[in-house]
């Protein structure tokens, strides 16, 4: 049986700040086969960025495991962890801060592919970072590989780290917010430019994003977890989790989420919610962490016990024990749980009778 | 649904060719070039556009709060009053403009935390501000101010005795609005209003806003690069593209049928949530270097339509329907194939 590419089990980080403890990430667990397109959702806080940071390996977590290839990556000798942190590469958010603005987009993608020995001499690494610019749409690449990062826009220079992580030629690639400092005119472009590196070089992506829209266009194809306070609430296929939420936090989420729309937002006024404070991570509520803001809250289950994030089908799986009851039980919840949708197809009418 | 603004209300702000330019080291920057539009009582409008588009400056000039490296070339920025009156704040000296502000016009800017002092509760910044524009009874401000909290949905007696930085930023956000509020302004600019908040927290904002408005009436300008925040709370948006109002109509209007392609190339590259996957697309090329303009119209390098006509002479904003504005020659020919159809459904003719 072919081992999957990167395995996260049980991954817990946590932060000592002072006297406190934050606890950034609980007992995460997901799996990425090669080619795989998972997209990390959260508000800030959430603990996505410290997730992605565990999967490139750039952060020894607390407690749990990461495997990559079936092996513990934080048990690795040094040289196979050197060739794990070849094979996974992260994208940061910010282009202004990720390229070193004294070395020109030549020297930056150079410099892995001689270090490597991935290119023979200086004129090969040359050549083969030109073909990584034209991967990354910035043509001519003659006319990119002398500029400095200040000569290059916003758009540009996410596009030079994206080359510069594409050298060591990696399975998957960690991108944290990769898209959310462009400007929107510019963003998708570079959306679709890391969605054909996905289709022809077959690379995982791990897209991590606070933007749905972005995780929608992303990751049509692939699935989506939703993280809220350190955990994983909801995963499943994209299209499933966009169009027909389960978790009353995504579903919250969604019913909240302003469009581009004039009437399909303006019915949408109307938050899922108990309350606005979302609780600190120095002193996370017991029980469901979501239970002082969720509308379907039952006293006695939902502050007490911790849902687990189990299976409603072979896709899906939702930490919440509503969720779980409806499914198992015939409830008077079921009633509970309708929500409205906005502007989604009918498959979804049809589902519900 | 909002109500279209009355014929007999005169506008509470009219901007008149206003031409704004930056002096540096590397050169004159113009940063506004001849914008010009009005805002009746109660009403709201988006300006919306990328980043480098001039939007914060037209925010800043509206405010008076240009830096000093700003000057005002050209244009006027003229505000009437509750009495009829008409100030050109152009021409107002410091002394009368820190009258005029927040009195008529209050602005609330995007980081919300650098807008207040951080050694003062709450409660004190609220008395400064009372005091500065002779407001002295205690107990009036403490009742008006207790009012429009409870309007933003806090805590008056909590909020109030509370540092800026013990408030999550979504309160001191609304903190902000409720202040801004505090002297009856008649209109109120929103400098990315909900940029870099959670999306829950976001549509607690737009919730405050809009029953605000409702409660209060008040004619609001919101400056942002975000156009679901634009599809939510504007009555009319413009568009802004290197500096000019490219185009300006009403909210469904620009929304279903845009007749400027910048316009449209936006509404592409930010496709919605719900709903199906929808084609999505980005505008080629990024937008010009405002010390830098390409002759003609500026928008010209990324457009599809672009003749020679376009490259050559600057397009004026002109009328191509009612209330509806575009800087385009070729607007008869800007369609947005995927959302026509909800046009049909709209409330307007």
């Amino acid at each position: 049986m072919p081992e999957p590419l990167l395995e996260l089990h049980g991954v817990s980080v946590h932060f000592r700040r002072g006297r406190t403890l934050l606890r950034a990430v609980e007992e995460v667990s997901f799996c990425l086969e090669p080619g795989d397109v998972l997209c990390l959702v959260g508000e800030s806080g959430s603990g996505k960025t410290t997730l992605g940071k565990v999967a490139a390996g750039l952060l020894r977590p607390t407690s749990g495991s990461v495997r990559y290839r079936g092996q513990d990556v934080w048990r690795l000798p040094a040289n196979a962890f050197r060739s794990f942190r070849r094979a996974v590469q992260i994208v940061h958010q910010d282009p202004y801060a990720s390229l070193n603005p004294i070395r020109t987009v030549a020297d930056t993608l150079v410099a892995p592919l001689l270090h490597h020995g991935i290119a023979r001499n200086w004129a090969d690494a040359v050549e083969r970072a030109a073909r990584l610019l034209e991967l990354v749409d910035l043509v001519p690449p003659e006319q990119f590989l002398p500029k400095y990062p200040h000569q290059l826009s916003g758009g540009q220079r996410q596009r030079v780290s994206i080359a510069r992580a594409l050298t060591v030629g990696p399975e998957l690639i960690v991108a944290d917010e990769a898209t959310s400092m462009v400007d929107v005119s510019i963003r998708v472009s570079l959306l679709h430019t890391l969605r054909r590196l996905r289709e022809e070089l077959g690379v995982a992506f791990l897209f991590i994003t606070h933007d749905l829209a972005m995780a929608k266009y992303f990751a049509w194809q692939g699935r989506i977890a939703v993280l809220y306070l350190g955990r994983v609430v909801e995963l499943g296929p994209t299209p499933s989790v966009i169009g027909h939420p389960l978790h009353p936090y995504t579903q919250a989420l969604l019913a909240a989420l302003p469009e581009p729309d004039p009437e399909l937002t303006r019915q949408k006024a109307k938050l899922l919610l108990r309350s606005l404070d979302i609780p600190s991570l120095a002193n996370l509520p017991g029980g469901c962490s979501f239970h002082p803001r969720c509308l379907y809250f039952v006293a006695g289950l939902c502050d007490v016990e911790r849902p687990p994030l189990d299976a409603v089908d072979e896709q899906r799986a939702v930490a919440c024990h509503i969720v779980q009851q409806e499914r198992t039980g015939s409830d008077a919840l079921r009633a509970r749980m309708e929500v409205p949708t906005w502007g989604n197809d009918e498959r979804l009418s049809s589902e519900r009778g | 649904m909002i109500k279209r603004r009355q014929s007999l209300n005169e506008p509470v702000l009219s901007v008149r060719d206003l031409v704004i330019q930056y002096e540096g080291a590397g050169g004159v920057v113009q940063a506004v070039r001849g914008v010009r539009f009005d805002l009746a009582p109660d009403e709201s409008l988006a300006v919306i556009g990328e980043s480098g588009c001039g939007k914060t400056t037209l925010g800043l000039a509206l405010m008076g709060l240009l830096p000093k490296n700003a000057r005002i070339i050209a244009g006027q920025i003229l505000y009437r009053t509750r009495d009829g009156r008409i100030y050109d704040v152009v021409r107002l000296s410091g002394r009368e403009f820190r009258n005029f502000r927040w009195k008529e016009c209050a602005m609330v800017f995007q980081g919300a935390l650098n807008a207040f002092n951080p050694v003062l509760k709450i409660w004190d910044q609220v008395l400064d501000t009372a005091r500065a524009h002779g407001l002295r009874d205690r107990t009036r401000v403490r009742d008006q101010c207790e009012r429009l909290l409870r309007l933003v949905q806090l805590d008056p007696d909590r909020v109030l005795q509370s540092y800026p930085h013990e408030l999550s930023g979504g309160m001191r956000q609304r903190v902000m609005i409720a202040l801004s509020l505090l002297l009856e302004p008649r209109l109120v600019i929103y400098d990315e209003p909900t940029t870099a908040l959670d999306i829950l927290t976001q549509r607690a904002i737009i919730e405050v806003l809009r029953s605000l408005r409702q409660e209060l009436g008040f004619a609001m300008v919101f400056i942002s690069h975000d156009l679901p925040l634009a599809a939510e709370l504007a009555d009319r948006v413009a568009t802004m593209y290197a500096g000019r109002i490219v185009e300006l109509a009403p909210v469904r209007h620009l929304f279903y049928q845009p007749r400027h392609p910048y316009t449209r190339g936006l509404l592409l590259a930010v496709p919605p949530v719900s709903g199906p996957l929808t084609t999505v697309a980005s505008i080629p090329g990024s937008p010009p270097s405002l010390a830098k303009l390409p002759p003609g119209c500026s928008f010209a390098p990324r457009c599809e339509l672009a003749t020679d006509h376009c490259r050559s002479e600057e397009p004026p904003l002109c009328t191509v329907g009612a209330d509806h504005w575009s800087a385009c020659h070729c607007w008869s020919a800007v369609s947005l194939d995927r959302r026509t159809e909800r046009l049909g459904g709209a409330s307007h003719a």
